[in-house]
């Protein structure tokens, strides 16, 4: 019995929320390296597009929830996504139009486009801000819990309780599924074939007839979906606020670095590790050992190897270190 | 001379705007814009050497300003007695420690052959050393840390003059650099970028969360001064003498005595922080003025010249026998070292150590922007970035709003559009330093004063 509480009590505080977490990181790595694999550079601007595309479903969500709309148990975000995405992918392609396009042409090195993303990081900085303000906002409605702590328990009679949130359920299914129609796409399509060619050897692609400005349109559609759906779970999740989402820029960037750059399926799993790696070295497992060790051999201190205050640092000593002994990434970054 | 008109006609330009903000601002606000400007200046030179000399991209700047900054309170603050004893022999201890580890590392890299057993082997030391460390260290910190909690709680430093910390918070940041040189300098460009990006964070991650060290997010207050405190200057005999003589005309036409008494007072109050100010941008104008003599010979000296050839054709550089590798560190050491000098000033003219104000914005990407803006591998160009950005980002707000009450002059100040703008006011700072770096880097690449390769 006690085993089992011990792995209720790692499902409940490490298990489900790396999950989710790495979902909402993945979502964003798989941006990252989409961005980078066809434009061919480190876009700063990650972390405060993904916060542009949440503020469009939060206002969106505000809108219906004025409207008396909603989905019941479900939140009503789910319903104001497409619309925020729309808006996103038009301001991607207003950005793109009016400030990468052109290093574009001129071929720039990767460094002043990353440059420049600085200045686009800066803009929609700004814009969200003026737009929403600093502040926190939650705009999660319907149901709360799939399963409460105390449900659980009493329904097995165990010691621990298990509390699923239905937006961490949300998370993980809604990732699963726009990760295998991503990888489909990309695999299966022709037009998904033509990026990855693109992607390869542009003169190549060009030369076999691949229209490059479709490409590009292309992978900025796609993401302004990954961007707007990572960004809004993560705020359904915890909750929306400007700053935190640059924040999450870095994890992002460990995520796609450590899964290997400019490979999708890499940036997913490395979400995971991220995620993963933060929660299991920052979790104390005092509880834990309680109920798995005897009674005499009960640990004194709370087991935990950092204290969550280096949550951050974990994941970039991580990457620092996949960087320094194996600079492709865990799973050998190649073109797309 | 003709040589540097465009240089002239910059610099006069940007002391107009600060002349103007002290006549129709404040002379204090004017001051304080101008001393930020200096030490803005200072970190710019530090991010030029790297990037325009070498064009190296180093995205930590935030992490060696906050050492600049621990250095400062490391040096200045008085030692906490009890702390010492309390924990003063675990910290040592973990200290001794940790150099055992990187002793034994080093050992065990020089004497055996790169297998998976000596991955895993070094893997495993550092897991084990963490963990007793650790369990080491963490009666010794609970000790220091509820030492007088409200006011140290930390170990303090050495109580020496605060100025002595612009040295050693150079060293402090060249050390790091060195160590991330050392490991990150070999990534590809962008790759660099993110990792000393990363690595700052982690910096100041420990900084802001080891509160024995440096009392954390609650702060260090109150360090020692270099210049004298205004409210000793308020009571000085000469200092009052000689704000009635400034002002004597303006007293002079104040008949009443009490009146004129009130009106006196008011003058001390502003010269002496007008003063303190002043002493402050005396002590940095002589560090920027040092540090831009040095880097201005070290360009046009050979040295500079290999670095130019090194930033410009790397293979070329090698072919002809130059170290690229060695090269590199050596400048991003020095480029560091200088960031780190603007991070002890930067503390001691705020008198006080926050770590929880280092975020990447400000220290990292707002100095990338006064880099680029101002002109990449001219230092004047990088020193007039720092000036223009920073009184940019300063003055941003009246702009923003003289803009607003501009373009929504015929609504009602109680719209809805209007009142939100004018509560968003903050923000459109990052519009303006977006839109300008955007605008710059598209119709002037080379920055408002470009480089110049003087070939003789």
């Amino acid at each position: 019995m006690d085993f089992i509480n011990a792995i209720i009590l790692l499902l409940n505080y490490t298990i489900i929320p790396g999950l989710t977490y790495g979902s909402q990181l993945a979502l964003g790595a798989i941006f990252v390296t989409l961005i980078y694999s066809v434009l061919r550079f480190a876009n700063f601007a990650t972390g405060d597009m993904m916060a542009f595309g949440t503020m469009v479903a939060v206002l969106f969500t505000w809108l219906f929830q004025s409207w008396g709309i909603s989905l019941g148990a479900l939140p009503t975000a789910l319903l104001a996504m497409p619309f925020a995405i729309i808006f996103m992918i038009i301001y991607m392609f207003f950005i793109d139009k009016f400030v990468f396009e052109y290093y574009r042409l001129q071929k720039s090195p990767p460094v002043q486009l990353a440059m420049v993303s600085i200045g686009v990081m800066f803009v929609t900085q700004a814009i969200v801000r003026i737009i929403i303000g600093p502040d926190d906002v939650t705009f999660v409605d319907g149901k709360k819990f799939i399963i409460k702590a105390g449900e659980f328990k009493e329904l097995t009679g165990l010691n621990e309780g298990l509390a699923i949130q239905l937006t961490q359920v949300i998370t993980i299914i809604l990732t699963v599924i726009l990760v295998l129609i991503l990888f489909w796409f990309l695999n299966k399509t022709k037009t998904g074939k033509s990026m990855k060619a693109y992607s390869d050897n542009e003169d190549l692609a060009l030369l076999s007839g691949i229209d490059p400005k479709r490409i590009v349109m292309i992978t900025w559609i796609i993401a302004g979906i990954l961007a707007t759906i990572g960004g809004a779970l993560y705020g359904l999740d915890k909750s929306f606020k400007p700053f935190t989402y640059f924040n999450n820029m870095l994890p992002i960037f460990a995520a796609a670095i450590v899964g290997g750059i400019g490979n999708p399926f890499g940036a997913f799993l490395g979400g995971y590790v991220i995620a993963f790696s933060e929660i299991f070295i920052t979790y104390a497992y005092k509880k834990f050992f309680m109920y798995i060790l005897p009674t005499s051999m009960e640990p004194q201190s709370l087991i935990q190897l950092l204290s969550t205050d280096y949550k951050f640092a974990v994941s970039f000593s991580i990457l620092v270190i996949v960087l320094l002994y194996r600079p492709s990434g865990i799973f050998k970054g190649k073109v797309l | 001379m003709k040589k540097y008109l465009d240089v002239v006609l910059a610099y006069s330009i940007m002391m107009g705007l600060i002349i103007l903000v002290g006549i129709f601002q404040s002379w204090n606000m004017a001051l304080s814009i101008f001393n930020m400007c200096l030490i803005s200046a200072v970190m710019t030179m530090g991010a030029n050497i790297q990037w325009g000399y070498a064009g190296l991209i180093n995205f930590g700047i935030m992490g060696y300003t906050a050492l600049g900054g621990l250095a400062a309170i490391l040096i200045s603050v008085d030692p906490v007695q009890e702390a010492w004893r309390a924990g003063g022999l675990d910290i040592l201890m973990s200290l001794g420690l940790i150099v055992l580890m990187i002793v034994t590392i080093r050992f065990i890299l020089k004497n055996f052959n790169k297998s998976k057993f000596r991955t895993y082997g070094i893997a495993g030391i550092i897991i084990l050393g963490i963990i007793i460390i650790k369990i080491t260290t963490e009666p010794g910190i609970k000790a220091i840390e509820s030492v007088d909690p409200a006011t140290k709680g930390f170990l303090g430093g050495l109580g020496l003059p605060i100025i002595f910390s612009w040295i050693v918070g150079a060293f402090f940041a060249g050390g790091l650099a060195f160590i991330v040189g050392k490991v990150a300098l070999g990534l590809r460009a962008d790759y660099l970028a993110i990792a000393t990006l990363l690595i700052s964070e982690i910096v100041v991650a420990i900084i802001k969360h080891e509160d024995w060290l440096t009392r954390g997010v609650k702060n260090v207050i109150g360090l020692k001064r270099t210049a004298p405190y205004e409210v000793d200057l308020q009571e000085t005999e000469w200092f009052i003498n000689l704000v009635e003589k400034f002002n004597s005309g303006k007293l002079n036409l104040i008949s009443n005595i009490t009146d004129k008494q009130n009106v006196l007072n008011q003058l001390v109050v502003e010269g002496s922080s007008v003063l303190v100010k002043l002493c402050y941008s005396g002590l940095f104008l002589i560090v920027v003025i040092v540090l831009l003599i040095l880097t201005q010979k070290a360009l046009y000296s050979p040295w500079g010249r290999m670095m130019r050839a090194i930033r410009d054709n790397e293979e070329a550089a090698n072919a002809m026998g130059k170290n690229i590798i060695k090269q590199h560190l050596l400048i991003f050491v020095l480029g560091s070292a200088i960031v780190g000098i603007a991070g002890a000033m930067l503390v001691t003219q705020d008198g006080l150590f926050a770590p929880g104000s280092y975020r990447p914005m400000r220290y990292t990407f707002l100095i990338w922007v006064m880099v680029i803006v101002g002109g990449s591998g001219n230092n004047f160009g990088a020193i007039l970035g720092g000036f223009a950005v920073w009184f940019l980002w300063i003055e941003a707000a009246d702009i923003a709003l003289f803009l607003i009450n501009l373009f929504t002059a015929n609504m009602a100040d109680t719209h809805a559009l209007k009142i939100h703008l004018i509560e968003s006011i903050p923000y459109f700072r990052y519009l303006m330093m977006g839109l300008g770096l955007l605008l710059i880097m598209r119709y002037r690449p080379k920055g408002i004063l470009p480089e110049k390769i003087q070939v003789k």
